[in-house]
């Protein structure tokens, strides 16, 4: 189990054992590989849902490694070049064109950034139908949503870099939100931009935020987020805890070393991931306008505001958020109030685990209440996400006004929903679906 | 309630309605026809270089299209002696935007810019309808007009080849009044090559990136069998 203390590695008089010995003595190599890997259980019973946290640090191995290499060619320079192109949209080009490789390693970036959402996306609705979030996991769930802010904040940072007319306005936009803050809403987007407008000196901030400084933050996040993990143990589709049932060895009946067992498992779900990643890499690297948006095929142009601008896929359900709120409160613009729900129905998730208070975990054993409501939180959650897509209308404003209500809903009314479902009785032990 | 549920049904028809456009023709070319690219370059160089740039591409990438570095410099270099050399435009973008009203865009990506959100190859139907819906119209100071594109700045640089079309404003549909050197079926061909260019110019190893895919996905495939018997293996005696 993590953090417990293990025998030292004994030599067996090898050269490679002498080694091992020397360097068990004075680093706890023994105790990390055997408390998270060769001797941390898992529960037996992992599916399919299982697979995406071990993707996420997959696709974060993808982007640092691919983003090494664009770093060598990319140049972040809004100055216009010989030819009037800017010098950072110029030189994305020409890793497409002139460096050996550089559409594959800047198509796997682009297509990487969508992939990175696509499996975190999963792996938090993972965590909400199996109530991975609940006691004693709290803490694993908060370093999650962390991570979650920040690569939000990462993605934002990195799409300004191609400098097409989508990373400007779309920057502009979000930056000018700030702008909504009543006093210093002003003052602190002129300091974001480092100008007041978004130019040369915003896409320098911008990439020294997103190569050092939000890329560390992950990391450490990430570490964070395994570590509490590994301390309180994996939760299951059961939503049962197998510590609570251990053999004489203090083994938990349920569970299984995590390696050999789930790094062969997931060494197959790695390989489907990468095929599904592929396909879309080498067929259809624009997504459909949807991973790299057309409109980002022309260089920035401060004089040109395009007819609709809309943020990438990602964001699109909270961007739907933040313009379905057009009411002004207490003498403050609807803008404001429209960040003020933008911000909250993000850092929202971070109180699920006091806010779900249903005696059970997993949705396994969780009434229609729980069936419906999360089915309905989903829809709400995809309709937000295609109104952001598209241009305002007053329809889609009232469609986004009500998936809105019930986004906020869902979660300001768990407390009473969560605990008037009818549950069924749930095992002693795992099973095996 | 019941105004809740008609939004919800109506929200991707109204927004699909909305974005009602020209009707687009569909671009017959494919970028996997070397001698129709040759000559989509051709004509790109000859008409379009003048005063749009190609400025992400080189010379030399040309000589992908399945010619030598010598065919390339006698037939394709007018601007530049340097086959290494980008395919910038001579003329100057101020001075352009003085001629033209603005500047012309460069065409590297063109097509790919004039992609759309759930059809990125509308890019090459757009300017294959663009490049044959020219008509002429005395109220525009170049003397031309667009269908695909309302009140553009660029002259009809192809009237010679297609001939001048006039809109006949009862039917809504282009005329050719004066016959150009080529038939409509020739222009529409040549037209075709020079979309063609322009997609190949976009991104010129996408033929290459199509076939690596099968080859990635092949050896994938063949590592997925490997990593699942593995995992059976090992799970044997799990229950």
């Amino acid at each position: 189990m993590a953090g417990g203390t293990y025998e030292k590695y004994k030599s067996d008089g090898s050269i490679g054992g002498n080694v091992l010995e020397w360097v068990d003595a004075r680093f706890p190599a023994t105790s990390m590989w055997r408390g998270h890997l060769s001797e941390y259980y898992a529960p037996k019973n992992f599916n399919f849902w299982y697979f995406f946290g071990s993707l996420a640090m997959l696709v974060l191995v993808i982007q640092i490694v691919t983003g090494i290499f664009l770093t060598m060619h990319y140049k972040p320079d809004a100055a216009l070049n010989a030819n009037g192109v800017p010098i950072a949209f110029a030189s994305v080009e020409y890793i497409m064109r002139d460096v050996p490789g550089g559409w594959l390693i800047r198509y796997m970036h682009s297509t990487g950034a969508s992939a990175f959402f696509i499996v975190v996306y999963l792996h938090m609705f993972r965590g909400l139908i199996y109530g991975s979030y609940r006691k004693p996991r709290e803490l694993t769930w908060l370093f999650g949503v962390g991570i979650f802010l920040v690569l939000m904040g990462e993605a934002f940072f990195g799409y300004l870099l191609p400098w097409g007319q989508m990373s400007y306005w779309g920057a502009q936009v979000i930056v000018n939100l700030f702008g909504a803050i009543p006093v210093i809403g002003n003052d602190l987007s002129i300091l974001i931009r480092g100008d007041f407008v978004v130019g040369d000196a915003t896409l320098n901030r911008f990439f020294s935020f997103h190569v050092i400084a939000f890329p560390l933050i992950l990391l450490g996040l990430v570490a964070a987020h395994i570590l509490a993990l590994h301390e309180t143990g994996s939760n299951n589709p059961d939503g049962i805890e197998i510590k609570a049932n251990k053999d004489e060895n203090g083994i938990p009946r349920d569970g299984i070393p995590f390696h050999p067992y789930y790094s062969v498992k997931d060494i197959v779900g790695v390989v489907v991931f990468l095929m599904v990643f592929s396909a879309v890499l080498f067929w259809a690297p624009e997504g459909a306008g949807m991973f790299l948006e057309t409109p980002n095929f022309y260089p920035a142009d401060p004089l040109k505001t395009p007819p609709h601008i809309a943020p990438v896929w990602y964001f699109t359900p909270y961007y739907s958020i933040l313009r379905a709120v057009v009411w002004n409160f207490f003498g403050l613009d609807a803008k404001f109030w429209g960040v003020v729900a933008m911000g909250a129905s993000v850092v929202i998730f971070a109180f699920l685990p006091w806010l779900d208070r249903s005696p059970v975990k997993s949705i396994r054993y969780r009434g229609p209440i729980t069936k419906v409501m999360i089915t309905l939180f989903v829809i709400c959650f995809f309709i937000l996400g295609y109104l952001g897509t598209q241009s305002p209308s007053p329809m889609g404003e009232l469609v986004s006004q009500i998936c809105t209500v019930f986004y906020f809903g869902f979660f300001l009314a768990m407390p009473w929903w969560s605990r008037m479902d009818k549950f069924k009785p749930v095992p002693e032990r795992v099973t095996m679906k | 309630m019941k105004k809740f549920l008609i939004a919800l049904l109506f929200a991707p028809v109204l927004a699909l309605a909305a974005g009602g456009n020209v009707h687009l023709d569909k671009w017959p070319g494919s970028v996997s026809d070397k001698a129709a690219l040759q000559n989509g370059a051709k004509l790109f160089v000859n008409y379009c270089l003048n005063c749009h740039g190609a400025s992400y591409m080189r010379y030399q990438n040309l000589k992908d299209l399945g010619l030598t570095e010598q065919q390339v410099k006698d037939n394709l270099m007018f601007a530049s002696d340097k086959i290494g050399g980008l395919m910038a435009v001579a003329a100057r973008s101020d001075e352009q935007k003085q001629w033209f009203g603005a500047t012309p865009p460069d065409l590297t990506i063109i097509a790919r810019a004039r992609g759309e959100l759930g059809n990125a190859g509308a890019g090459a139907d757009w300017l294959y309808t663009y490049l044959r819906t020219f008509y002429q119209d005395n109220k525009r100071p170049t003397g031309w007009n667009n269908v695909a594109f309302e009140a553009v700045g660029m002259p009809h640089i192809l009237w010679e080849l297609q001939g001048t079309q006039v809109m006949n404003h009862e039917t809504h549909k282009l005329e050719l009044a004066v016959p150009g050197k080529m038939s409509p079926a020739e222009y529409d061909k040549a037209i075709s090559d020079l979309v063609g260019f322009m997609v190949w110019m976009g991104e010129p190893q996408q033929e290459f990136r199509r076939k690596l895919g099968f080859g990635v996905l092949a050896f994938l495939f063949v590592l997925f069998l490997l990593a699942y018997a593995l995992k059976k293996n090992y799970w044997k005696d799990i229950h």
